[in-house]
């Protein structure tokens, strides 16, 4: 192994990945996804004809949605759906809601206070921290942009 | 019609999120920020809206759409009540979806088991 | 003067402890893979009654130790050391075995290169005089190293195809100063191999520059050549690893196309069972020579086997901080005579 450089090591392996299954891949995303994407317009269609005004629409499909997901993460089939849609079951907010529940089922044993409620966080944590933070960014920018101009 | 306009739209979405998880060493909490962030910035130069004008629920529901009522709400309470409306805003707009992650998920940590895979 | 130190990294042992009794348990994944008949316990379901899946791993390295004293028709007090190591954190799974069987204990971290770790020192401490009889043994449980390393178990990610599936098992093995064989003749200590890979979903690639140093410098210092064994085994490269691994030994000037294999390539079934490049951890090489290796020398299809399980240094915060993953692999010589 004296003949070879870590960054030929390297390359020479890079060569030697199996590339993922692209075409297959990305056509679950879309299906799972997509699907998902349904389901969340038909909670939607059923909430407006309820009389819910829009506001509350969009915040009731969330609140159902991140149960659904939640509900399938605890008995176990939402890995599975993640296994096949990939990002698919990723990107929607029933992800968010995996990625939230996983670590805490994981870590209960651990106890519910340095186990559940602080694990819950572990994946989920930096979506709220750069979200909830760069909407702060995104209002102060707006105001000082539209107080300039 | 809106029904497959959502599947497109937010299938599309994924596909994206897709590619990118597949041709770099990426995770997929790697992927829900990269489209959080996108989100909220698309949102700020209003170039998300029409996406859900078209799509709807398929751009809602990615967490593209929940980055886009962050930004949405903190613009809107930068207008009605300023700097202070600027730090409620975001949040108070997406506190539904985020109290019940954290109340169905603590739920749910409490009632089941994780189970090994097969 | 080291008399028994012959080139640079190996000592040949000149009183070759006896290898006399072996015990494998292993998880149900493990137990529908293609050594099945092989292993003595099967367990149907992988927490075994425990509470948690760290308990579980613990209980089943403490019943593999102890099925294989009983299989020597020993009992723990007659053993004078144990040497065990797991994955994880502290090495917690081992301490906690021990705690339960009051033998004196050497507790290692090898990561997966444990295995050959344990046997090496456990055979160094008989040759040398200062024991008579030693266990050693390794454990690692898919769901509590999956968690520690990667993702929660219910979290919805793809496996890579170059990632691993880590086994659930354990393997113990009774080293003894009398006995009639297979024997441990040579041992080969590695030196840690670092060719910057960081990819923590790759580390059969990050393991094999160590393979490859410890196996060619083993045939520097004895004198063999690969036709000299009947078997050449790594301990958890996988099917990417093991192709690199023969691809690159060829360069070095060895050719091992007709007796070598992998560990991680033996214990399932990838395609029908899923597991991508293969298999890995602490458990993976023990049960493979407490289970398969150590029956067919027995029924004498093997008669010389050259082990070297390989390990990955690295942990979840040094793979958080960029840091690339050191690989070490120690290679043992088990010969069913002695010269």
């Amino acid at each position: 192994m004296e003949k070879m450089s870590n960054k030929e090591y390297q390359k020479y392996i890079e060569e030697r990945i199996p590339k993922p299954t692209y075409a297959k891949n990305m056509i679950f995303a879309f299906i799972v996804g997509g699907s998902i994407c349904v389901f969340g317009q038909i909670i939607g269609n059923i909430l407006s004809r309820y009389g819910l005004d829009k506001e509350k629409v969009a915040s009731g499909t969330s609140i159902l949605l991140v149960l659904t997901g939640a509900f399938l993460t605890g008995i176990g089939v939402y890995d599975k759906i993640g296994k096949v849609g990939g990002a698919g079951a990723a990107i929607p907010i029933t992800g968010f809601a995996n990625s939230l529940v996983s670590p805490a089922m994981e870590f209960k044993r651990e106890g519910f206070i340095f186990g559940v409620a602080s694990k819950m966080f572990n994946i989920a944590g930096p979506v709220l921290v750069y979200g909830v933070g760069s909407s702060v960014v995104v209002g102060i920018l707006y105001i000082v942009l539209a107080g300039g101009g | 019609m809106e029904y497959l306009k959502a599947f497109i739209v937010g299938g599309l979405l994924c596909v994206i999120g897709q590619i990118i998880l597949d041709t770099t060493k990426l995770t997929p909490a790697h992927i829900l920020l990269i489209f959080l962030i996108s989100g909220v910035v698309l949102g700020a130069i209003g170039w998300y809206e029409p996406l859900i004008k078209f799509g709807e629920a398929g751009a809602t529901v990615p967490i593209s759409g929940f980055g886009y009522t962050l930004s949405k709400g903190a613009i809107d309470g930068a207008k009605s009540n300023g700097v202070i409306g600027a730090f409620m805003g975001g949040l108070k707009s997406t506190a539904g979806g985020i109290a019940a992650a954290i109340l169905f998920g603590y739920i749910m940590a409490i009632v089941s088991e994780p189970k090994t895979k097969s | 003067m080291a008399l028994k130190r012959i080139g640079t990294q190996t000592v040949k042992l000149s009183n070759p402890p006896s290898m006399v009794s072996t015990a494998s348990i292993v998880g149900p994944k493990e137990g529908d893979g293609p050594l099945k008949d092989y292993y003595d316990v099967i367990l149907e379901d992988d927490l075994w009654g425990e509470e948690s899946f760290e308990k579980a791993e613990a209980k089943i390295q403490e019943e593999a130790i102890k099925l294989a004293i009983q299989n020597a028709d020993l009992s723990p007090n007659q053993i004078e050391y144990l040497f065990s190591g797991d994955l994880l954190n502290q090495i917690t799974s081992s301490g906690y075995a021990a705690r339960q069987l009051e033998i004196p204990y050497f507790g290692l971290y090898g990561a997966c290169s444990t295995m050959t770790e344990s046997l090496s020192l456990g055979a160094m401490i008989i040759d040398g005089g200062f024991a008579d009889k030693v266990v050693c043994a390794t454990s690692s449980h898919f769901s509590s190293a999956e968690r520690q390393f990667r993702f929660p178990l219910e979290y919805g990610a793809q496996r890579p195809f170059s990632s691993q599936w880590t086994v659930t098992g354990a393997g113990a093995v009774v080293l003894s100063s009398t006995g009639n064989g297979p024997y441990i003749t040579y041992v080969t200590t590695g030196r840690i191999q670092d060719y910057g890979i960081t990819d923590a979903n790759n580390m059969g690639a990050a393991m094999v520059p160590a393979a490859i140093d410890t196996i060619t410098r083993h045939f520097k210092d004895t004198g063999y050549n690969p036709e000299d064994y009947d078997l050449i085994i790594t301990g958890d490269l996988a099917s990417i690893g093991k192709n690199v691994l023969l691809d690159l030994m060829r360069k070095e000037g060895y050719d091992l196309s007709n007796n070598y294999t992998d560990c991680g390539v033996e214990i399932f079934d990838n395609v029908r069972q899923d597991t991508h490049a293969g298999a890995s951890g602490c458990g993976c090489a023990a049960v493979v020579l407490s289970a398969y290796i150590y029956e067919e020398m027995l029924k004498g299809n093997l008669n010389r086997v050259l082990l070297v399980a390989t390990g990955a240094l690295h942990s979840p915060i040094s793979v958080l901080q960029n840091e690339s993953i050191p690989g070490i692999a120690h290679g043992i010589t088990i010969d069913n005579m002695i010269f």
